[in-house]
């Protein structure tokens, strides 16, 4: 057994030290934020909303708790790209419309969270430190296995919570250093885990999304082209979901996104994003006019 | 019911001080040396994977002489102390000034409580937004803290290595020369000279993003110190 010195924190552990800092703070008690650990009092929280496409009111949602997410990655060419839309809803308000729901989980991997986000940003501050805790203790990296597994156990230490309605999906995806390629995790409420071959996408738009995905996506797409793919599949889930954002060209809203290759993690600039949006509506432009019930009528008239 | 013989207080100070002073003499030294974009970490050491020096959080670095499972112990419980305090407040308050203290405390306690006192000296440095914001905190086996600037040389061979580093040190050099004259330095007192492997180079270097430290590899470190026209 080593125990720390007098003055430290920290618990003794067999055999030195334990490289966990989840477990450290629950050790340690006093900050019984942590949300892994899954004890915590009823406070209505902000959200976003899970994967089972909970209506904000539906019987398992908390009163207030603000739900509705699109979060997707997908494989391209040299990586993963990973995008999140803005929109935080309460009920049937809108709490935020620039949330962020993309975050680095290290200078490998990204995070992104469906469900009530105050539990869902706390996990990932807490996911990121414990990385990069790790990382110190050990003076090793951890695998990207590693990483996920981690992650699938603090979804996990969140059931209770999910239980009461504050229920919080990630996405993980990153580059593995050590096969030299991108990987894509998703994740159920319960802390199941499974690795997704091409692309995912989870919250309640997420369904959308996917269709979107599965006939743009191909092998070997580019960062441009894989870009352009999310952001579309972005715009669709908003259309056919209340709780998704779309983009907002007059406000300056557009969806985040994020790609992780063999150099790291990137944050795409708001530019590019705006620029692959404008490329798909010039594309719809393009290619059919638009389509309206009075448009439609004016084109039946026109035809006949 | 056995009489413990007495024994003077300052006895018993003086024994205890020799003791560690003895083990640190026995292990291999460590320098620290500010340069122009921030601080460099300089040890002689043969292994790779086994460190003298490493990063605790974002600005602050440690590095430790002498036993090496006590300096690693350490070097957890300031890691652990950084993390858990840099996510209960703000990034911007885990210090090297709080971590000193907390080392001093804990240092002191052992020295005076213990059946033995650790064998070590530790480093703890804050890299600063400019050149006068540095800190460099030098931790002594019985708790004993110093403010340094400039320069920090622990272990075996410090008081010769300061007298050296004293002689070569330059505020504002850059991180070649300081580099040069930090091995030309452990070079000199040691009386020989060190393959790249051989050492151990780390930076807290204030231009980098959100992570100060890095680590020199070995290559890099045959660069700059073999280019030097040396």
């Amino acid at each position: 057994m080593t125990s720390p010195p007098d003055g430290f924190p920290g618990p003794a552990y067999p055999l030195g030290a334990n490289p966990s800092f989840t477990d450290l703070v629950r050790s340690v008690g006093g900050e019984s934020s942590n949300p892994a650990s899954a004890s915590g009092g009823q406070a209505a929280q902000p959200g976003l909303s899970g994967p089972h496409g909970m209506t904000a009111g539906g019987p398992n949602v908390m009163p207030g708790v603000p739900h509705g997410t699109t979060v997707l990655a997908l494989k391209y060419a040299d990586g993963v790209v990973m995008a999140g839309d803005r929109r935080a809803t309460e009920g049937y308000s809108i709490a935020d419309e620039r949330i962020e729901k993309v975050f680095p989980a290290d200078d490998h991997s990204a995070v992104a969270i469906a469900g009530a986000a105050g539990q869902a940003t706390e996990i990932v501050k807490l996911f990121q430190t414990e990385i990069e805790h790790y990382e110190k203790v050990e003076g090793d990296r951890l695998s990207l296995e590693g990483k996920a597994n981690r992650l699938a156990q603090m979804i996990r230490g969140n059931l209770p919570m999910a239980m009461q309605g504050l229920v919080v999906v990630p996405l993980f995806a990153g580059w593995d250093v050590g096969s030299e390629e991108g990987r894509i995790f998703r994740y159920d409420v319960t802390g199941g885990r499974w690795e997704e071959a091409v692309f995912h996408a989870t919250g309640s738009g997420g369904i959308h999304a996917r269709g979107t995905l599965k006939k743009r996506w191909k092998p070997g797409l580019d960062r441009a082209a894989a870009i352009r793919t999310a952001v579309e599949a972005l715009y669709d889930a908003a259309q056919e979901d209340v709780a998704t954002g779309g983009p907002d060209l007059f406000r300056g809203v557009y969806p985040s996104v994020k790609v992780v290759d063999r150099d790291g993690f990137h944050t795409i600039p708001e530019d590019e994003v705006r620029g692959a949006f404008e490329g798909i509506v010039e594309d719809l432009l393009a290619n059919q006019p638009p389509i309206g019930a009075s448009g439609a009528r004016e084109a039946e008239e026109a035809g006949e | 019911m056995s009489f413990q013989p007495y024994v003077p207080p300052e006895q018993l100070i003086k024994d205890r001080s020799d003791y560690a002073r003895k083990g640190i003499a026995r292990g291999k030294s460590v320098v620290a040396v500010e340069y122009d974009q921030g601080i460099l970490f300089l040890a002689e050491n043969p292994s790779s994977t086994l460190h003298k020096v490493s990063e605790i959080y974002d600005r602050v670095a440690f590095a430790g002489v002498g036993k090496y499972s006590e300096f690693e112990d350490l070097r957890i419980a300031g890691i652990r102390l950084a993390d858990l305090r840099g996510y209960s407040y703000g990034r911007e308050d885990v210090t090297a000034k709080t971590l000193a203290n907390a080392y001093s405390q804990a240092l002191s306690t052992i020295f005076t409580q213990q059946m033995k006192p650790y064998e070590v000296e530790i480093l703890v440095a804050q890299v600063g937004d400019d050149e006068g914001g540095n800190s460099m905190f030098h931790i002594l086996f019985d708790g004993s803290v110093a403010d340094e600037e400039g320069f920090v040389a622990m272990g075996g061979r410090s008081e010769d290595l300061s007298d050296r580093l004293k002689d070569s040190y330059r505020g504002g050099a850059s991180l070649p020369d300081a580099l040069r004259a930090a091995v030309d330095a452990v070079s000199a007192v040691e009386e020989r000279s060190f393959e790249p492997q051989g050492l151990e180079v780390a930076v807290l270097d204030r231009t980098r993003s959100r992570r100060k430290f890095r680590r020199l590899a070995p290559s890099e470190v045959g660069e700059i110190v073999g280019g030097g026209g040396r």
